[in-house]
């Protein structure tokens, strides 16, 4: 037995720490730990709920719009605000850019190098990297001197002896098993992905004002009015069409091609239970028309998804850092912060535990690609297919590192595509189509009570308002990464990446690979996972949620 | 492209194999050393030198550290372009240690900082992104068992510069705001007033960074700060003053617009390539380079257009 701990996990949004008890080659038991403590909540109270979403917004950095449009929505469900069509569509633009963005980076930038070993492409034969390029997907026309190039530039770079970011990595790892070449390829995209990200990110640009934390957001619409014109909305398009077609010449088939080289993963980092909010409002009505249902999976069960009652949630702080009664649902949270260090059989976690009719729920992409396909949506239906058959492998396989790493590429790929329509749905400014709060529809309430579902990218996400005065007087967030991330519950039972990481072998102790791998399949983002409630309010929300 | 008679031979072969090597326009390179040039108010007789700094010499030490942030300064820093963000990080600056973007993780992560501080002590920059919790012993902000202040007084001393990157460490931001808990501080109060250079913002715009950076290469000197110590180059006028819409009927000071009180060169640089900016997407300026904005009232006026 040893205990191996991962304090900081690098290439996540946010501070994390996971401690595994590693016995004959494979982790035992594993306890997920968030060491920052930022106190959001309290920082909102007594302010104009249509300003929550600015704060909100900043929860998370890497999630940028996510938290801000949730925040919106939640004060707009308040009024019962219909938003123009107009608004509604750039939203989905907003939301979909995100996805993208967020999927891209995870997967080369801070995925990648637990697959890639940056020192074995430095013997890579560029002629030779050019055949795997075609293997992974034979559309690619690049040449054996574009590889030549992308040697030299690493080679260059590690001559220099300033080795930055890559320096102590595990290379040499008996884990990394690809060929040189092969390292050489995904090394190249590693740069190409960095390029195109940054691309992806004018899409905010347009219409949110900048990238990160976009600006337009505003209760009852979208600000843009003047800069709402044809060319933007041309603009808008080339960028979505360029993006899809990084998604279908690199992403989805890397991702392919990578997992069929590592296609032991399909027994790591299990799941079991998954839940989707949905998201992608296609017409006002929700959540009857989200283009990405919202359902509950329970024990695998993909063809029986449930219906899903925001009051099933309860949040669970025994082994989290705050005094207080042990469980209760967030519309009654109030949460006093007791650090009392780090004890792994007590407390030792600033997120709660999270749960759903008492059960710890996987959310993020795996969750929304398998809620769709058990309600049928035929797009992604039509992907996981493609991908199993490409991998040889069958439904059940989903449910595992494998699977959730799968997903993120397959839902970017559904998303891309819509995106290229939905692009083309918005309208210039007129007096008939503006994107801006409708005055005539709708005022301000005095006091009031609300939520806002969505899904973000790493997950389902819920924000609960309560106002009165037009002064918020409790705010509730329920994020991704504490459903995923959280410790322990009231029952011993741990949180779905602590329960998944059981059984990952661990083939030197000092350098943890496999570990960092499920991780990272996850895609940590800790900053929003942390909050807490001014323990001096205890208002309750009263809001009948779907 | 033909050769550019500013440059001479020598400076032309280098340009030519970057060009070459990043598969990069040569008219994009010449654009952006024109567009730096402009941000840090120097004469088109400077293009030559930026070009060169750009090209040549030895890669700076990074060490970037992360405390109570949301990380959008960083991914602000990804967006950066010509440099493209990866030729900024495989050949313009040596980035030691940043958690986001380092292979190592844990132990190997930390031996990566020690070492860092080590072998560049006195001779690297330190980036500091996020306030730091100062309450509770700073039991609020732990990394690899050390407190964020720890760590900040461990490292940032021994830099040679500290540069406050974003609103939340160059004035505590959000953490800092009113009903925050933590007692969280900027770095430079943390510090008990080490020397640093800030760059507010949130996020804060990469093209600053990536000026601030050239500045040093090109002068092996920091540009001038005001008394708040942020370059007078990006935080030298206000919004308002600079702002295409001034004057129009398209001014948004009546909707609560905070660029009359706010020092940012945004309407010039922009974000993302100068795709956009808060007022060009018709919102107005919420003062977010300025020190305690999150706690100056509304962000819109809502009694106007953006009311209800």
């Amino acid at each position: 037995m040893a205990r191996v701990v991962l304090d900081p996990v690098t290439r996540i949004e946010g501070h994390l720490r996971i401690e595994t008890e590693v016995s004959n080659g494979k982790v035992a038991s594993a306890w997920s730990t968030s060491p920052l403590f930022r106190g959001i909540e309290p920082i909102l109270k007594d302010r104009d709920p249509r300003d929550a979403w600015m704060i909100t917004q900043r929860l998370c950095g890497v999630c940028t719009y996510v938290h801000g449009v949730t925040s919106i929505r939640s004060v707009e469900n308040s009024l019962q605000i219909t938003i123009p069509e107009n608004a509604r569509i750039i939203r989905n633009l907003l939301m979909g850019a995100q996805f993208i963005h967020d999927h891209l980076v995870n997967f080369y930038q801070l995925h990648l190098l637990d697959w890639v070993d940056v020192v074995s492409a430095l013997s890579a034969d560029p002629a030779k990297a050019v055949t795997v390029d075609n293997q992974i997907n034979s559309a690619r026309t690049r040449t054996t001197s574009y590889f030549t190039a992308i040697k030299q530039q690493l080679a260059a770079f590690a001559n220099s002896g300033q080795l930055g970011p890559f320096n102590n990595g595990y290379w040499g790892h008996p884990a990394y098993i690809l060929t040189p070449e092969e390292n050489l390829v995904f090394m190249a995209n590693y740069l190409e992905a960095l390029k195109a990200q940054k691309e992806v990110a004018h899409m905010h640009a347009i219409y949110g004002g900048k990238n990160p934390h976009p600006q337009t957001m505003i209760v009852g619409g979208i600000t843009l009015n003047k800069d709402l014109t044809s060319s933007r909305i041309t603009e808008f398009r080339n960028h979505v069409t360029a993006a899809q077609s990084f998604v279908n010449t690199y992403y989805l088939p890397d991702t392919t091609y990578l997992l069929g080289r590592y296609k032991d993963y399909v027994n790591y980092g299990p799941a079991e239970n998954l839940m989707s909010f949905g998201e992608f409002p296609l017409s006002s009505s929700e959540p009857s028309s989200l283009f990405f249902p919202r359902g509950a999976i329970f024990n695998r069960a993909t063809s029986s998804v449930q219906t899903v009652d925001v009051n099933n949630i309860s949040e669970h702080i025994t082994h989290s850092w705050y005094a207080g009664s042990s469980s209760r649902n967030p519309a009654q949270g109030e949460t006093v912060p007791n650090y009392s260090g780090l004890d792994t059989a007590g407390q030792y976690s600033w997120i709660k535990a999270p749960r759903y009719q008492g059960q710890p729920m996987e959310v993020g992409p795996l969750a929304r690609v398998m809620v769709n396909y058990g309600k049928g949506h035929a797009a992604t239906r039509t992907q996981v297919s493609a991908f199993l058959q490409k991998l040889g492998l069958s439904l059940p396989a989903m449910y595992s590192s494998l699977g959730r790493t799968a997903a993120r590429a397959i839902e970017t790929k559904v998303i891309a595509d819509a995106m290229v329509s939905w692009a083309g749905q918005v309208t210039a400014t007129t007096p008939s189509t503006s994107a801006m709060p409708n005055r005539k529809t709708f005022s301000m309430a005095s006091s009031g009570s609300g939520v806002g579902l969505n899904e973000a990218p790493r997950g389902a996400l819920g924000h609960w308002v309560n106002y009165s005065d037009q002064k918020i007087t409790n705010y509730q967030m329920v994020v991704p990464s504490t459903w995923n991330f959280g410790p322990r519950d009231g029952n011993n039972v741990p949180g779905p990446v602590e329960g998944s990481l059981t059984g990952v072998p661990v083939a030197d102790e000092a350098r943890p690979l496999e570990v960092l791998r499920v991780i990272h399949s996850f895609n940590p983002c800790i900053a929003c996972a942390v909050h807490v409630f001014d323990p001096n309010r205890k208002s309750t929300f009263e809001v009948s949620a779907q | 492209m033909g050769k550019d008679d500013r440059f001479d031979d020598k400076l032309e072969e280098k340009i030519d194999e970057l060009v070459e090597r990043k598969g990069i326009s040569r008219r994009n390179f010449l654009k952006f050393c024109g567009a730096i040039a402009v941000t840090l108010g120097l004469e088109a007789s400077y293009l030559p030198k930026i070009a060169e700094a750009l090209v040549s010499g030895p890669r700076p030490p990074f060490i970037w550290l992360q405390f109570a942030e949301c990380t959008g300064c960083t991914e602000a820093f990804l967006r950066s372009s010509s440099p493209l963000i990866d030729d900024l990080l495989l050949n313009k600056i040596s980035l030691e240690y940043h958690e986001t973007i380092m292979a190592p993780a844990g132990a190997a992560a930390t031996k990566s900082l020690d070492e860092a501080v080590a072998k560049h002590a006195g001779k690297f920059f330190v980036v500091v992104e996020g306030s730091i919790p100062l309450a509770n012993n700073g039991n609020y902000g732990l990394i690899g068992g050390k407190t964020m202040l720890q760590i900040a007084q461990e490292v940032c001393p021994q830099a040679k510069m500290m540069i406050s990157l974003g609103t939340c460490a160059a004035f505590g931001g959000l953490p800092a705001a009113a009903g925050g808990l933590t007692e969280a501080e900027c770095v430079h109060g943390a510090l008990n007033g080490l020397p640093t250079i800030k760059l507010p913002g949130c996020p804060p715009n990469p093209v600053n960074f990536a000026a601030l950076i050239v500045n040093y290469l090109l002068f092996n000197d920091f540009p001038a700060v005001d008394k708040l110590y942020r370059p007078t180059f990006a935080y030298g006028t206000t919004v308002h003053d600079l702002c295409e819409r001034r004057g129009t009927s398209w001014c948004m000071q009546g909707f609560g617009c905070k660029g009359p009180t706010t020092y940012h060169n945004c309407p010039t640089v922009k974000y993302n390539d100068k795709t956009s900016w808060c007022v060009q997407a018709d919102c107005p300026c919420k003062g977010c380079a300025q020190p305690d904005f999150w706690d100056k009232g509304s962000f819109f006026n809502y009694s106007g257009r953006y009311g209800a």
